[in-house]
């Protein structure tokens, strides 16, 4: 790349190797990674060792998909994950309902409704997820007869739509003024500029932020194992506690977990592509 | 004149925090005149064009639009809305929506007419701006001149009673100026009602029924253009004209 700023003249001295420069070169950075990660196994590997940990890694996979007499079974960890993906998505959508209306309530002339969104903005991202949810699930349970799927899915919907609503806020801010004059003036409502001026074009900017809710969203459901709710996390407790195959499964959970938001990431930075070339 | 005019401005006055953008402003606009306001920047031109349809609230006076009072009264508002359009000097064009659909948001969604009208309405206001051919395009596409026209067209497919130009050719290169002016030549043969703020003097001698010379918040003086142009009443106006009819 630096090269390139100068294509033309062969005469122009080589350029020190600074370490700097050497640190910047993709070869060296893919190697630097490689002995990180191959450091950290073998750490693993020699602190197993130590402790005499027996690796059982060809029972993992029974976990993913076992054969039974009347054919396939899908293992723990599979429909662990089918669980997590399930109550995430649930979850995501109440947090885009509630950061919706809560962004729209801050950017509305009510004066009430700004105090209440500030107020539910500041307890909401001063909280621990874990307390909050504790809350929902030991104070909302008994009060107001919450199970422990719904005490997660309203827990991990409040808190991520706080954080959403704040992506919505400066998606909405992002759109000029003049586009909501320009409604006003062929005589729209509020409710009408929102819904087919400025939501339409803040979704733009939002997209790329919302993505990283969403895989926030996948890692913070984990959480919800604490509460017993059947989830990826769960199903690995409990593996765990019927086979003491700690490091394996945890090692497995692990890596579905980054399997699955990469690939969301990839999908959504697909989508943004295909977007960005239409306007 | 015995008809009710369209706009009546009393006393009008407002207030943005300290700063006093209209003083007692007096104007009454009947259905199909038009009326130009030029004045140096800072004067309140768009300020009183921007309260006609409550973009601006004024803090004093009264404004009465096509028998309507405009107060607190969202309703009102945005039924004189309906009637009076807008053209801005950023164009303000919705990015995301194709010329047609730009042309047809107003009318379907506001007026409740049918799609398939407002359509047909769209096409007609196309063609009558010179662009019919663009009519699938994204405003993205588009020049500044051919922008600017399908703004004009978006405001008159509301068919509105009264037409409010913010300095329309002030953000286009020189080249696409008179494509615009055009455009609103033949609308103001139509016998449309139009208040313009515009700095260009051809213009608004070819049409304008009175001009209107605006400092400092404050109409300075009112005219016929052939009096406004030739003998000018008061100091201010002669310098300022002098000044912009120099080159």
């Amino acid at each position: 790349m630096a090269e390139a700023a100068f294509p033309a003249s062969s005469a122009r001295p080589r350029r020190r190797l600074t370490l700097r420069r050497v640190f910047a070169s993709r070869v060296v950075s893919i190697a630097l990674y490689a002995i990180i990660i191959w450091l950290i196994f073998r750490t693993a590997r020699t602190g197993a060792e130590a402790m005499g940990y027996n690796w059982q890694w060809y029972r993992v996979p029974q976990y993913f998909l076992r054969r039974t007499e009347g054919g396939y079974e899908l293992g723990e960890l599979v429909t662990g994950l089918g669980a997590s993906l399930l109550l995430s998505s649930v979850a995501f959508l109440l947090a885009l309902i509630v950061g919706l209306a809560v962004a729209l309530l801050r950017l509305s002339d009510l004066v009430v409704g700004k105090a209440v969104a500030r107020v539910f903005l500041e307890i909401v991202r001063n909280m621990p997820l874990l307390v909050l949810l504790y809350v929902f699930y030991y104070v909302g349970g008994p009060i107001f007869g919450f199970d422990r799927y719904t005490a997660s899915v309203l827990c991990l919907g409040v808190f991520h739509g706080a954080l959403v609503s704040e992506i919505f806020r400066a998606g909405i801010n992002s759109v000029g003024r003049g586009q909501w004059e320009a409604a006003k003036s062929i005589g729209m409502t509020r409710g009408q500029s929102y819904r087919y001026i400025i939501l339409p074009q803040s979704i733009r900017f939002m997209l790329p932020p919302l993505t990283g809710e969403a895989v926030n969203m996948i890692k913070s459901s984990a959480i919800v194992s604490v509460i017993a709710v059947a989830e990826l996390t769960t199903a690995g407790r409990n593996i765990i506690s019927d086979t003491y195959m700690s490091f394996e499964i945890w090692f497995t959970v692990a890596l579905v977990y980054l399997v699955v938001t990469l690939c969301l990431s990839v999908f959504v930075s697909r989508l943004e592509q295909r977007h960005a070339v239409k306007t | 004149m015995t008809a009710r005019p369209i706009i009546e401005i009393r006393g009008l006055g407002k207030f943005y925090d300290g700063f006093e953008a209209l003083k007692n402003i007096n104007l009454d606009v009947h259905s199909g005149e038009r009326i130009v306001i030029c004045g140096p920047s800072g004067s309140g031109k768009s300020t009183l064009i921007r309260c006609i349809n409550r973009l601006e609230e004024h803090t004093s006076g009264e404004l009465v639009v096509d028998g309507i009072e405009l107060g607190e009264d969202t309703k009102d508002i945005r039924a004189v809305r309906q009637e009076v359009g807008m053209v801005f000097q950023q164009f303000n064009l919705f990015p995301h929506l194709t010329v047609l659909e730009n042309l047809t948001i107003g009318p379907v969604r506001v007026r409740k007419i049918a799609k398939a009208e407002a359509e047909a309405r769209a096409r007609k206001y196309l063609e009558r701006v010179h662009i019919p051919e663009q009519a699938d395009k994204y405003p993205a596409q588009l020049s500044g001149g051919q922008q600017q026209r399908v703004a004009i067209a978006r405001s008159l497919c509301m068919e509105p009673r009264i037409m409010l130009f913010d300095e329309p050719t002030s953000a286009l290169d020189p080249e696409m100026i008179n494509e615009v002016l055009d455009v609103m030549v033949e609308l103001a043969g139509t016998g449309m009602t139009m208040i313009v703020v515009t700095h260009e003097m051809g213009f608004a001698r070819k049409v304008a029924d009175r001009m209107v010379f605006m400092e400092r918040g404050e109409i300075v003086e009112v005219a016929p253009p052939d009096v406004f142009f030739t003998a000018p009443k008061s100091e201010r106006c002669r310098a300022f004209l002098d000044q912009i009819l120099e080159h």
